[in-house]
């Protein structure tokens, strides 16, 4: 409960002994507590408002993608193939498997370069290395994402169709293969840096222990410090992934856009992010439409929700683990 | 026979020196106590001789410590290797992350010892493949430690759920496992009931017949009780070393006395 604004000042005024100095200084006393409490409403409100609106903003796109499935059922609209508005066939697969597509394949691309780097950071360099690469990579995850997708297209896509031009497969370059290559560089600096931390939070003495048996670094890596970090690295590597899978504008740059199934990395793809950012508000005339996209933001939403749950779950693991 | 030799040691971490051109030979398979206020570099000698100093970066090392007559600071020498010859109890037990059973056999496991080559199995065992001889090994480094009999049932729970004392007898199975030369404990007793600490006390006396153990300690009872060697230091300079008879019998050094009689602390 919070403390009532004039209770203890009453007693005070009213003692005998008490003079002026008192009372002034009850005044300011109270004058502190008003304070106070102005303070610990309005931060409780906007903490109240916040949750609100993340609730709000769930329940808006929940209730504006509704209406869609009067038009097809749930079975359909997440695995028919067929995209086509303008006959009402509103099939979000292509565009599913397109996210999931991406997504895997910067992660296979990007987590062992993470975890190398990390280790390397965290175990074998020398301080004054560390806190240089530190700085080097906070700047690598404020580059805008606009930016990373620029490169991709002048660096990423032209080597990619040269790579499909080697191996004799048809490719404008714009493909499955240049996004996960541009989401990877995107989310490794994000990984690293959560990883390198994770690894420093491993006391020193654990690693003195190995060392002291006479163990190399990476013994002590591999049986002690890895282990210890295990549900940290993890929860940074699920943020990662809940990254990577709400990232739209460099993957819409290089990816293609071709609303199909890719059943090849040299082939376009047209992920959930990409569709919304492409089509919303433009072509409003098709009934509907926009229920569909309000869908696909809706599963975007659920799926990145649920990997933050996972990461924040690991997370709580780290505490007890790692001490 | 001296061990080992140490000729004009001095540390220092950044500009601060903790060791002041230590210089001392260190008889073989003794108890060796090191001794001294809090703060004199008894850690820092400690950890020189295994060069566990080597993991903090602004450390600089000069003069040198031959062990068996090799200079175990020349730089072309196997630090892995010497860390085997001399194992390293810690001033707290930080069990590794695995179970009880895995926390002794780590040490032969990563040497590649040869566990069918051990004293400890029997020929029996040694033709039986499999993990026979490494549970025999377990066990023997485990009693050696005087922890066997507590543990012996739930080897393959976590080292992490044991008692601290327990834990410090863990520490101490585990440098075993590893056959150093030399074992350098660091307070091992500090944080142990006194009972945990009488049973430590109990295996150093039994291992020095193979070993030669160099231990600090704050307890002036303690290196009369069990060393057989004192080395006293005192903000970074070695004061005095010699026998533990003739140290405490008559210390040539005023500042020895004044430790001794506990004038300074
Ligand atoms: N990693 C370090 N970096 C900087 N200074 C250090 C480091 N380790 C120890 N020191 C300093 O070196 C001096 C000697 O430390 P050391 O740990 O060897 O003392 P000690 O005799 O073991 O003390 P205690 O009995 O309290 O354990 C101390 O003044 C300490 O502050
Ligand atoms: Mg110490």
């Amino acid at each position: 409960m919070r403390p009532k604004l004039k209770m203890p000042s009453k007693k005070w005024v009213t003692r005998k002994e008490s003079g002026n100095n008192h009372s002034e200084m009850n005044q300011r006393l109270n004058k502190r507590k008003v304070k106070d409490n102005v303070a610990s409403v309005s931060a409780r409100g906007i903490l109240i408002f916040v949750n609100f609106l993340a609730l709000l903003i769930f329940c808006g796109i929940f209730w504006k993608a509704l209406p869609i499935l009067s038009l097809v059922s749930l079975p359909e609209l997440l695995f028919s193939s067929s995209w086509h508005p303008m006959k009402n066939e509103f099939g979000l697969f292509p565009f599913i498997i397109g996210t999931m597509a991406v997504t895997l394949l910067a992660m296979i691309i990007s987590l062992p370069v993470c975890m190398l780097t990390s280790i390397y950071l965290s175990e074998y360099a020398k301080r004054r290395f560390r806190e240089v690469s530190r700085f080097a990579i906070d700047i690598l995850a404020g580059i805008p994402s606009v930016v990373y997708g620029l490169c991709g297209v002048l660096v990423i896509v032209p080597l990619v169709e040269f790579m499909g031009e080697l191996i004799g497969v048809q490719t404008t370059g714009y493909s499955l293969l240049a996004g996960g290559i541009v989401l990877a560089v995107m989310v490794i600096p994000f990984i690293v840096s959560i990883s390198m931390e994770v690894l420093r939070m491993v006391p020193e003495p654990y690693r003195e222990s190995a060392l002291a048996l006479g163990a190399t670094r990476w013994e002590t890596v591999k049986y002690v410090v890895l282990k210890k970090a295990r549900s940290g690295l993890i929860a940074a590597t699920v943020l990662g992934f809940a990254r990577a899978f709400g990232e739209t504008m460099a993957v819409l740059m290089v990816v293609g856009n071709v609303a199909q199934i890719p059943t090849s990395l040299f082939d376009a793809a047209y992920p959930l992010p990409a569709l919304i950012a492409n089509n919303y508000g433009e072509v409003m005339s098709i009934p509907l439409y926009d229920a569909a996209l309000m869908s696909a933001a809706f599963i975007l939403m659920l799926v990145v929700t649920l990997f933050s749950l996972t990461a924040h779950y690991a997370l709580l693991k780290v505490g007890k683990t790692i001490a | 026979m001296s061990k080992i030799k140490i000729k004009k040691l001095s540390v220092s971490y950044g500009n601060h020196q903790v060791l002041n051109e230590v210089s001392l030979d260190i008889p073989e398979r003794q108890i060796i106590a090191v001794i001294g206020p809090s703060g004199c570099g008894k850690t820092t000698l400690l950890k020189s001789m295994n060069r566990l100093l080597d993991l903090n970066e602004d450390v600089a090392v000069s003069g040198d410590i031959a062990i068996d007559g090799e200079n175990i600071y020349r730089p072309d020498i196997d630090v892995n290797a010497l860390r085997k010859r001399v194992g390293f109890l810690p001033q707290r037990p930080y069990p590794l992350p695995m179970s009880i059973f895995d926390n002794v056999a780590f040490g032969p496991k990563i040497h590649g010892l040869d566990v069918s080559s051990l004293s400890v199995v029997s020929n029996k065992e040694r033709e039986g493949k499999g993990n026979k001889g490494t549970q025999r090994l377990v066990e023997h480094y485990l009693r050696l430690a005087g922890l066997w009999e507590e543990v012996k049932d739930r080897l393959n729970a976590p080292a992490a759920k044991l008692s601290i004392g327990q834990q410090q007898r863990l520490a101490l199975a585990r440098v075993l496992s590893i056959e150093p030369e030399i074992i350098l404990a660091d307070e091992p007793t500090s944080a142990l009931d006194p009972i945990s600490a009488k049973l430590v006390e109990t295996q150093f006396k039994i291992l020095k017949e193979n070993y030669t153990i160099i231990f600090v300690t704050h307890i002036l009872r303690q290196a009369r009780r069990l060393a057989d060697y004192i080395i006293f230091l005192y903000m970074g300079d070695l004061i005095e070393h010699g026998p533990a008879v003739r140290f405490f019998g008559e210390p040539c050094d005023e500042k020895t006395k004044a430790y001794i009689s506990g004038e300074i602390s």
